[in-house]
């Protein structure tokens, strides 16, 4: 073998020195990330078992959030939970999806470009901005205008009854909707393009007219990724703190009104985890975030599973 | 020029055996636990073009990455049999792939200059990376002669400092030939270099390969037999299985693998038979 | 015959209109604020603290410093893990592991900032008990990761195979390879991708509530309590204060023009590499 130039073997020899610490740093990197999030799960066990222990399951339905008796259970805030995300979901998903087949299929460029921009800021725009807005702009057209048309027409719902609050489950299930219509939409909208790729000409070409196209062929085919979208945006909603502290009222408190104030599991942790002055008040808080954590895990995971059958972010590998 | 001298080996294989710098026996490539290619045994002799040709999935392009070690960068990929460059196996444990690298250089399919590169940095990456070049004098000249060599010099002396990626296809591939010359390989790869190339580049790399034959051990894999013809000494044809795993079927002078193949699935792929 | 063209015309109409409606909020929010906000935008806004309750005036621009010193640590930390994570499941990203990573990375990022938040209060906060700056860049860090390994990934992934072969076919170190070939060929999405992980926790506020807390005064420390703009806008709107809802609107304001700038960089960003 022609004897290779001592300084470039030299060189050649360090060249694989720095290629294995190379490795070795992305491997590292990998591992922090998983390490953190395991982390994240075991932190906030660790920070829960004292609640855990007084309270076990009983936490989950009893309804008396009292510090100074040290008794803490969660219904209320599960109730406000759900109720202000469904209505989030109810109102975001018809919209979203409705406005995602428009950009999808029958916009013209010119405007499904601009719309579809716009829409994608709706998401960029910080919570506590959407909070503020929620707060001095939307809470008092709720109060003053639209629950009183509800409670008009509709009053003999016990949803739609009783006294007005300007900070309600309904603003704070109005405000959740805004924020994750985007998502609703940007999500719905690659899936119903992928779909449209699909069918381009068959029903078309049947004599069906878009619309009818779009109902009985596209989105029955786009059903599991539009759904998924849907699940994906419902965990956002059920995690989001800020805009929902700021509009939600701030009661523990289970009301059959849609117009009385309510509490999130979210926005009691914002509010009330500075101030837990006893261990088991914050273990308490901190087991609220688990059960976020755990919630928000599965939803997430549940909605990856159904988008991911659709887009296939990951290159098909 | 040396002629091959036919060994028979198992499975008929000639084997030119004198004055080769490069010795491949018995070689066989997995991607995971797939065979994509088996048993070939082959020498490349020295200062010659020989050329791989065969129809496409015949593994032609995976053996010519298991002669620099680059096979193995894909991940799952593994070899096992030997590759002699000089006398040494290049798989040998204590054996550097980066040293290999840089004596076995390669051309691939699409040209594929370094996208943030001028053409003076691209071209003398691998001189940089070896801890040579390293003043911008000693790049310019090196620049230079490597670019005289790929006949491309003339054409970018006054854009060095601009992008590789700016420059046509013909050039980008001549400028990745100019790029593999300036680490001073002793082996060539190429690739099939002018797959994505017009008639007109074509025929300059082409005249290029036979210019660089003087020099270097060459090895060219080809999808087009009228230019395996045009270019190399030696054809080395290759062939899969029913069962997809790829080997050599019959190597030789190039002259007599296209009048008098010793084997007909040869013939018939020559003929235009199939493929 | 009629009837369902009818219908098919409506059934677009009322598409457009909720595309409309969704566009419409947006517009409807920025009038808002710049018009709620502007007035209140000055001098002496953008360059002082915080007065103290009943004294009019007063700034936020111990809260911008605060945000850009914790978002910044914060890249630091996210930047090189969520880089070369990426760079883990573009190059060598196959089998179980590399997909439980992406698995994760997804699902990471739909998990609440709150409890993100609670997450680094356990391990920063609680231990040294003390609020801090540091402690908001490492729940903040959490939050950007996922996006820059998504993203990273994708912008790796994109360079051509034959790029990353080419150089090691010279030669040279695969770390060499990658880090001086294919990552500055990747910078565009790379770039992308980090400049919409730092839009999405530059208007972040949950965490910051237990984390770095806020401050009235100006604070250069990362170790210690810290204003940020995004809390100082929760702080002053649920405040009783007229003049302080007025500085809510004018730090929205801020906020989110930092944010939308942030978000068309991006996309300029992302266009550079297209157009190519």
């Amino acid at each position: 073998m022609v004897p290779f130039d001592r300084l470039e073997e030299a060189h050649a020899r360090r060249s694989v020195l720095s290629d294995r610490s190379f490795i070795a740093a992305i491997y590292c990197a990998t591992i922090v990330f998983v390490a953190v999030v395991v982390g994240l799960f075991v932190m906030l066990f660790a920070g829960s078992w004292p609640a855990i222990q007084s309270f076990g399951l009983k936490f989950f339905w009893t309804s008396s959030w009292n510090p100074v008796t040290s008794q803490f259970g969660a219904l209320p805030m599960i109730y406000g939970t759900v109720v202000s995300s469904a209505i989030a979901i109810l109102l975001a998903g018809f919209v979203g999806v409705y406005a995602a087949a428009y950009l999808a299929d029958f916009a013209p460029r010119l405007v499904a470009r601009p719309l579809s921009f716009l829409i994608e800021l709706l998401a960029a725009v910080p919570s506590v901005v959407f909070g503020l807005w929620g707060l001095f702009v939307l809470s008092p057209v709720l109060r003053d205008r639209a629950d009183p048309f509800l409670e008009a027409h509709f009053g003999f719902v016990p949803l739609f009854s009783g006294p007005i609050f300007g900070t309600s489950l309904l603003t704070a299930g109005v405000i959740l909707a805004i924020m994750i219509v985007p998502t609703v939409c940007a999500i719905s909208r690659d899936v119903i393009m992928a779909v449209l790729a699909e069918h381009r000409e068959g029903s078309l070409a049947l004599g069906a007219t878009r619309w009818e196209t779009m109902w009985r062929v596209i989105l029955p085919g786009a059903k599991s990724g539009i759904f998924g979208a849907c699940v994906l945006a419902l965990g956002r909603a059920l995690g989001e703190t800020i805009a929902t502290t700021m509009v939600i009222g701030n009661k523990p408190a289970i009301a059959a009104s849609l117009f009385q104030p309510s509490y999130t599991l979210a926005s009691v942790i914002a509010n009330e985890f500075t101030e837990a002055t006893t261990a088991l008040y914050q273990s308490a808080l901190i087991e609220l975030g688990l059960l976020l954590f755990l919630v928000s895990m599965v939803v997430n995971g549940f909605a990856r599973l159904l988008t991911w059958t659709v887009l296939r972010p990951s290159r098909g590998r | 020029m040396i002629s091959p001298i036919p060994v028979p080996t198992t499975g008929q294989i000639h084997v030119p055996a004198r004055a080769a710098r490069l010795v491949v026996e018995d070689l066989t490539a997995l991607y995971g636990n797939r065979v994509a290619l088996a048993g070939v045994s082959i020498a490349f002799p020295e200062q010659s073009v020989t050329a791989l040709i065969g129809p496409s999935g015949c593994g032609k392009s995976t053996f010519l990455r298991c002669l620099n070690r680059i096979h193995e960068a894909a991940g799952t990929a593994t070899v096992r049999g030997r590759v002699l460059l000089d006398g040494q196996d290049i798989y040998a444990p204590e054996v550097n792939p980066i040293v290999i690298r840089r004596r076995v250089g390669m051309v691939f399919q699409r040209a594929n200059p370094f996208p943030t590169m001028s053409i003076l940095d691209d071209v003398t990456t691998g001189l940089r990376y070896a801890g040579r070049a390293r003043t911008r004098m000693e790049r310019v000249e090196q620049a230079e002669r490597v670019l005289r060599m790929a006949a491309l010099w003339d054409e970018v002396k006054d854009k060095l400092n601009q992008p590789g990626i700016a420059l046509s296809g013909g050039q980008q591939q001549r400028l990745c030939i100019a790029r593999a010359l300036a680490v001073n390989p002793d082996i060539l790869l190429m690739d099939e270099p002018t797959s994505a190339l017009d008639p007109i580049a074509t025929a300059q790399i082409e005249e290029l390969i036979t210019s660089l034959a003087d020099a270097y051990t060459m090895v060219c894999v080809s999808h087009n037999m009228q230019q395996a013809a045009r270019i190399s000494d030696f054809t080395a044809f290759m062939l899969a299985g029913s069962d997809y795993v790829g080997h050599l079927v019959e190597v030789g002078e190039t002259d007599k693998i296209f009048t008098r193949p010793q084997d007909q699935r040869t013939e018939d792929y020559i003929t235009g038979r199939f493929g | 015959m009629r009837l369902r063209h009818l219908a098919s015309g409506a059934g677009v109409v009322g598409s457009g209109l909720c595309a409309g409606i969704a566009a419409g909020i947006l517009m409807l929010i920025l009038a808002y604020v710049v018009r709620e906000g502007a007035p209140a935008v000055n001098w002496s806004f953008l360059t002082g603290v915080p007065h103290p309750v009943g004294v009019p005036g007063g700034g936020v621009a111990n809260g911008i410093v605060g945000s850009a010193i914790i978002v910044g640590l914060a890249t630091v930390i996210a930047l090189p893990i969520g880089t070369l994570t990426g760079i883990y499941l573009a190059l060598y990203g196959r089998g179980p592991f590399a997909d439980a990573i992406r698995f994760l990375a997804d699902v990471l990022s739909g998990i609440p900032s709150i409890a993100i938040g609670l997450f680094a209060y356990t391990i920063f906060v609680a231990p040294f008990r003390h609020f801090s700056g540091a402690s908001a860049s490492v729940a903040f860090a959490i939050l950007m990761l996922p996006l820059i390994i998504r993203t990273g990934e994708e912008a790796i992934g994109g360079v051509p195979k034959r790029v990353r072969e080419g150089a090691l076919a010279l030669g040279i170190s695969s770390y060499a390879a990658t880090m001086h070939v294919v990552v500055p060929a990747a910078r565009a999405g790379l770039m992308t991708g980090l400049l919409l992980a730092v839009a999405r926790v530059t208007g972040e506020t949950a965490p910051l509530l237990f984390t770095a807390f806020g401050s009235q005064f100006w604070e250069l420390n990362p170790t210690n309590p810290m204003a940020s703009l995004a809390l100082q806008v929760f702080t002053y709107a649920i405040s009783p204060y007229e003049d302080w809802h007025q500085q809510a609107w004018a730090g929205a304001l801020l906020l989110i023009l930092a944010v939308f700038i942030l978000n068309v960089l991006a996309r300029f960003a992302l266009r550079s590499r297209t157009s190519r």
